[in-house]
């Protein structure tokens, strides 16, 4: 019995230990963000604030982003709904549906999932250029909806494959067509599933670089461009940095927080099986 | 394929009617601009007159009343979408890599392979990066493997307050790249004496002064080995969570059953559990390893595009958006789909095989 006390408080100390690492960046960000201007010398980084709590930094963070956090909004907003609409009919497809080759391009389309998107971007950039959707949110809606699409469907396509034949037979006996089953069956059925996708594709387009970095101009750029861009500007003083990385974080941290459940479901449907 | 044909006459007014305004928006918005709020949205314009005009051909597939054809009608937007955006654009992107396109307009005059040719012989930044890839895979996949295992059998003690351990060690996925290495180039900070800061300053603190490190400032190749710290931070967690799953779904009866036979804590992972997590480790070096070789907005945030810590995902963008020699980007694009194909396609293949057995 002393053997197992022993043993649980070293498990104790050491997920202590990795918590203290994992909440370390976080503490970082909150601490300095709530300083008074004068407190923030690099040498006090780890000190409390010692005239109580101020938002000052919070306000300069956010006078910075606040534009690019209106265009990450703009952006993410539809394309999560659009893709989501988009991966719950292809989802149904493949899931039920098995006709010839219906395996085979689902894999073409779930590669799409996991290339370098480097490979693409010359002519993504020119194409968008073409179709004059280059530099603004729109063009960048369509590219997150279009590559979002492999991982949408996939999700869905788990799902429907998990929901049992029966009702769908039952469905069929009462004379249901392929879409009638899918617009009074299936879709009333895949609250969850919509959740899932349409919060995993809401964090992948808040958090994405580099399609917005090539593919918006300055006055478009969401808001992980402003960010790598403050960071970078001299301009800037740290405490305001940190705070202002904080309010970019935010959307998707609350999210987490709130609906973390389904963040992890979405995450874990890129090891296919999970 | 056609066998029956019945005619639905309200549903074929619809089709004709759908069919001749999805016609008629495309043709009046090839001639013209449709701006909305100041955006150009002509393109977007068009999309939708031509979804419009597939909507009514779809209706009248529909009245064939054969699944299979409606099923592949309904799917082909998105397979024509993925067939351009990926297959169709990454063809454009060989024929690029394989032509002398340098300055801002295109070239297409047949090159061979010259460039790959000059990245592999005659490129030192190409070597570099090449170098830290492979440092940044093998440190990353290894500490999100380690800690992330060790953090599941931690949790799969049963302890209590396991839930908010769980949350704690998986946060940091939700936040992005950029905003995580903003953070830690801070908290790494590798400046000394009067100016210590970050992690430093806490090591130097609590007394550790030998575990002051210069961070990712480290001369290379070991510097590259830091800058693994924010993406493990990041990471770990869902490696945590893919074997937590697969820990869940062994039986505790078999547990239960080595314990009977006498089998220590420690022989049961060893023996019954490690060997049964092995497709979720083959899961997890394939997830964690395609995003390793694609490592790019978290070494930009981080790095600031400092050489040392340069990547072909950070080349391929400077060499092809700033310098303007889009033969060379687009070949380092090429050789970094090749890295990640020979990793997932395989995997990609497996999965369809043990599919179609079921």
């Amino acid at each position: 019995m002393t053997r197992r006390i022993v043993t649980h408080t070293l498990f104790y100390i050491i997920l202590i230990a990795m918590a203290v690492f994992y909440l370390l960046p976080i503490y970082l960000m909150v601490l300095t963000g709530f300083k008074p201007f004068d407190q923030v010398d690099l040498k006090t980084m780890w000190s409390l604030p010692t005239t109580g709590l101020h938002i000052a930094n919070f306000i300069a963070g956010y006078k910075q982003l606040a534009p690019n956090i209106s265009n990450s909004l703009v952006m993410v907003i539809p394309e999560a709904i659009l893709s989501s609409l988009l991966g719950s009919l292809n989802g149904y497809l493949l899931a039920r549906w098995k006709f010839r080759g219906s395996n085979l391009i689902f894999s073409l389309i779930l590669f799409g999932m996991f290339i370098p998107y480097q490979s693409i971007l010359i002519p993504l950039a020119k194409f968008m250029y073409a179709i004059k959707l280059y530099g603004d949110i729109p063009g960048l809606v369509l590219v997150h909806i279009i590559y979002g699409i492999p991982i949408t469907t996939l999700i869905f396509r788990n799902y429907y494959a998990g929901i049992g034949t029966e009702i769908l037979e039952a469905g069929r006996m009462d004379g249901a067509s392929l879409l009638g089953l899918y617009r009074y069956i299936m879709f009333p059925l895949s609250a969850p599933s919509f959740a899932v996708v349409i919060i995993w594709q809401f964090t992948q387009a808040w958090n994405e670089f580099l399609f917005a970095v090539i593919l918006t101009n300055q006055s478009h750029w969401p808001v992980t461009v402003a960010l790598n861009n403050l960071a970078g500007s001299q301009l800037v003083q740290w405490n305001v940095l940190m705070a202002a990385t904080l309010l970019a974080a935010l959307p998707t941290l609350v999210v987490y927080i709130f609906l973390g459940r389904f963040f992890l479901r979405g995450l874990m449907a890129g090891a296919l099986k999970g | 394929m056609f066998r029956k044909f019945t005619l639905q006459v309200p549903r074929l007014i619809l089709a004709l009617a759908l069919i001749l305004l999805g016609t008629v928006s495309v043709f009046i918005l090839t001639r013209t601009q449709l701006i909305i709020a100041g955006k150009n949205l002509t393109s977007i314009g068009i999309l939708a007159g031509g979804l419009i005009f597939y909507t009514g051909v779809l209706l009248i597939i529909s009245m064939f009343e054969s699944e299979t054809v409606l099923s592949i009608a309904l799917l082909l937007p998105s397979m024509v979408a993925v067939a351009i955006f990926v297959y169709g654009f990454i063809g454009w992107s060989i024929r690029v890599s394989l032509s002398q396109w340098k300055g801002l307009n295109p070239d297409f005059t047949w090159a061979g392979l010259k460039q790959y040719y000059i990245l592999f012989h005659n490129d030192p930044r190409f070597v570099i990066d090449v170098r830290n890839t492979a440092m940044f895979t093998v440190c990353f996949i290894l500490g999100c493997l380690i800690i992330g295992l060790g953090l599941a059998i931690l949790l799969d003690q049963k302890l209590k307050g396991e839930a908010l351990f769980r949350g704690v060690f998986l946060f940091p996925m939700s936040i992005s790249f950029i905003a995580s290495g903003v953070v830690w180039g801070w908290l790494m900070n590798p400046a000394t004496g009067n100016r210590i800061t970050g992690i430093n300053l806490i090591f130097q603190t609590l007394g550790l002064k030998s575990l002051i490190s210069l961070w990712h400032s480290t001369p290379q190749p070991w510097g590259m080995a830091f800058t693994v710290i924010p993406a493990v931070w990041q990471l770990s967690g869902f490696t945590m969570a893919l074997y937590m799953g697969g820990m869940r779904s062994i039986s505790d009866d078999l547990r239960e059953a080595a314990r009977v036979d006498g089998a220590s804590e420690f022989q049961i992972y060893r023996y019954i559990i490690f060997p049964l997590l092995q497709p979720v480790t083959l899961s997890a070096v394939i997830i964690l390893g395609h995003m390793s070789l694609k490592i790019f907005d978290l070494l930009v945030a981080l790095g600031n595009k400092d050489i040392r810590l340069d990547v072909p995902g950070i080349y391929m963008w400077t060499t092809t958006f700033d310098g303007t020699n889009y033969a060379q980007g687009a070949a380092i694009g090429v050789l970094m789909l090749v890295s990640v194909a020979i990793l997932v396609v395989p995997y990609l293949v497996q999965n369809m095989r043990t599919e179609t057995q079921l």
